[in-house]
């Protein structure tokens, strides 16, 4: 996905030739005001083309191209996911990983409908750190659709995060979609009884291997507002669903699981055409069952292992990160809604080549190198 | 209680052990007995459960041992059954000087039913106290490197080990040590934590022999039990 056909060698060596100039800029984001910072992303973008390095999300083109064959319409929006912020100052690695995911969506031509954000903005549910995430995500030009995670709820229950961002959950209408945004990350109470501080059961929630949580749920609540919600819902609406864990159950002890999974899905089942988008994850995770498309969401700050067990057969892992690259196995990405209301998944690793799951190797179950593909490996 | 009844038992046996050792007719003084002895010779006598045995000096094997000597052995036999599963030989001389021998150690100077300095446990077989003991100290170590791979403390930047490494899903210790591309030398599983400890958690390295630095050790390869080893793997 560059242009000029330069080798990534030669298009890392022009930039390292810009590092001065580079470090320059970024040090020049630290406490810049918006109309600074919106200057600065210009300069960023207009050195990158400069250089001859053209953000990858110049490959949208073919993509719409793509939608176009399915019958027109069709749009696009982006994701920035699980930026799991500190309230450290701009100088701290997982801000300036958010610097780089909003560069790349604000680069996007054309630019997306809208960008989801798919959870976990802060880490420990501070007022700090989820005050500089809207700070940060608020240099997005598109308009910004949130989820929830567990790291922006549990230390106030979701006081902060509902003060600065409204409902957790809620749905809307666009170009023909039916939208859905779940809380997902609902735990039963585990604190109460034996006695934890917010702050405590904020950090057993923020430990995704710590055991004494409680499973994540939907719960009966947003159940009863998603059935009434979908009440009004043509069942050839195609329905896009956002939520912060995965609407399956794939392994417990990280949570990678949402505990009334089959409710949910059930209420989704009427639908012809129905796609989940979830955080959580931090990693390329595709999962299909029966009508219902699943897509993970690549995190900014860092990527979760694979979880020992439970992985879908449709999955194709990337690679294993390189910890020495603060960046590798991190992302953004987009989701190119077709049509047909299925969707194409982009995961725009920033250390790896980009990724695509397309709706149509999901539908037949032929995603090259999956477990069972038996057809030509490109 | 069925332990108590096996000891009551062997010393039952042990006893009649010790009676079938003929009464020498002369009735020889026991002290004086074996004066003018073969020295060099020696008769072994086991205890009923095969684990006690006496090697009795200045009596040959096909020799009958003089009865007050005879006591002093079964006397010596019961006394060692206190030490109902260890596998103790002693050695009694001429001039009833008596030296045990248990597990490899040797104690000289025994007297009867006076204390063995220690019994220690047959190394390979541990009673279950023991296991519980050995148990209980590992898991102490376990869980500080447990809290310490969980927690901010060892970085400077609010990031902690387990961010990345989940249940230390992928720390692969048993990988190493292996020619860690990324330091161009050959790395122990310590040099890597370090790598992370000063790099993404922007913290300050720790030395090889740090307390945490072991219990961090002690945690990573615990949850990784059971794993073949496979050095130099990438
Ligand atoms: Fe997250
Ligand atoms: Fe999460």
């Amino acid at each position: 996905m560059y242009r000029n056909n330069l080798t990534k060698k030669e298009i890392e060596r022009r930039f390292a030739e810009r590092s001065d100039e580079d470090s320059a800029r970024i040090r020049s984001l630290l406490n810049c005001d918006r109309r600074q910072f919106l200057r600065t992303s210009l300069e960023f973008a207009g050195m990158a083309a400069a250089a001859s390095l053209v953000p990858l999300h110049s490959f949208q083109l073919v993509n719409v191209a793509h939608a176009a064959e399915d019958g027109g319409g069709g749009f696009r929006f982006a994701y920035i996911s699980d930026t799991h912020l500190y309230d450290r100052g701009m100088n701290h690695r997982f801000v300036k990983a958010v610097l780089k995911a909003v560069e790349d969506v604000n680069a996007m031509d054309p630019q997306p409908d809208f960008v989801l954000f798919g959870g976990d903005l802060a880490q420990l549910g501070k007022p700090g750190e989820l005050s500089l995430g809207k700070q940060l995500l608020n240099e997005v030009r598109a308009p910004l659709k949130m989820i929830v995670g567990e790291h922006d709820w549990y230390l106030d229950l979701g006081e902060k995060w509902r003060e600065l961002f409204g409902r957790d959950y809620y749905s809307f209408d666009h170009k023909g979609v039916h939208f859905v945004v779940l809380n997902s990350v609902v735990e039963k109470d585990f604190w109460t009884e034996k006695g934890y501080t917010p702050e405590e059961r904020m950090a057993i929630v923020a430990g995704l291997d710590d055991s004494r949580q409680s499973p994540f749920e939907v719960g009966e609540e947003q159940r009863d507002w998603l059935r009434s919600d979908l009440e009004q819902v043509n069942r050839k609406t195609p329905i896009v669903v956002f939520s912060h864990s995965p609407l399956y159950k794939l392994y417990r002890p990280w949570n990678f699981w949402t505990d009334d999974a089959e409710e949910v899905q059930a209420l989704l089942r009427r639908f012809k055409t129905v796609t989940v988008l979830h955080g959580h994850t931090h990693q390329l995770l595709t999962n299909r069952i029966r009508n219902i498309h699943f897509h993970g969401l690549l995190s900014t700050a860092w990527p979760w292992p694979y979880a020992p067990e439970g992985l879908p057969n449709y999955t194709v892992q990337m690679n294993r990160a390189d910890p020495f690259d603060q960046f590798d196995g991190c992302g953004d990405g987009s989701v190119e809604v077709l049509a047909s209301g299925r969707v194409d998944k982009h995961y725009n690793l920033w250390s790896q080549n980009p990724r695509t799951v397309t709706a149509a190797q999901l539908a037949s179950g032929k995603i090259p190198g999956a477990r069972g593909y038996d057809g030509p490996a490109y | 209680m069925k332990r108590n009844l096996v000891i009551a038992g062997c010393l039952l046996l042990a006893g009649l052990a010790a009676l079938v050792f003929e009464v020498n007719p002369r009735g020889e003084d026991a002290r004086h007995g074996l004066v003018g002895a073969d020295e060099w010779a020696s008769r072994a006598v086991w205890a009923c459960d095969r684990r006690k045995l006496v090697v009795v000096e200045g009596v040959r094997p096909d020799q009958k041992i003089p009865p007050a000597r005879a006591q002093l052995v079964a006397d010596l036999l019961m006394d060692l059954m206190r030490y109902c599963d260890q596998e103790i030989t002693a050695k009694l001389e001429v001039s009833e000087r008596i030296t045990v021998a248990a597990n490899g150690l040797v104690y000289e100077d025994y007297v009867v039913g006076g204390p063995l300095p220690i019994v220690p446990a047959r190394y390979g077989a541990p009673t279950r106290r023991e296991q519980r003991i050995w148990a209980a100290e590992l898991a102490k170590l376990v869980s500080e490197g447990d809290r310490l791979f969980h927690s901010d403390e060892i970085g400077k930047n609010g990031v902690a080990c387990a961010m990345c490494h989940p249940h230390a899903v992928g720390t692969h210790p048993e990988t190493y040590p292996k020619f860690q591309t990324q330091l161009k030398q050959v790395a122990l599983l310590r040099d890597m934590v370090n790598w992370c400890i000063a790099n993404p958690m922007e913290g300050d390295e720790l030395a090889h022999d740090d307390p945490r630095m072991k219990a961090l050790e002690a945690y990573i390869i615990a949850q990784r039990a059971g794993k073949v080893l496979e050095s130099g793997k990438h």
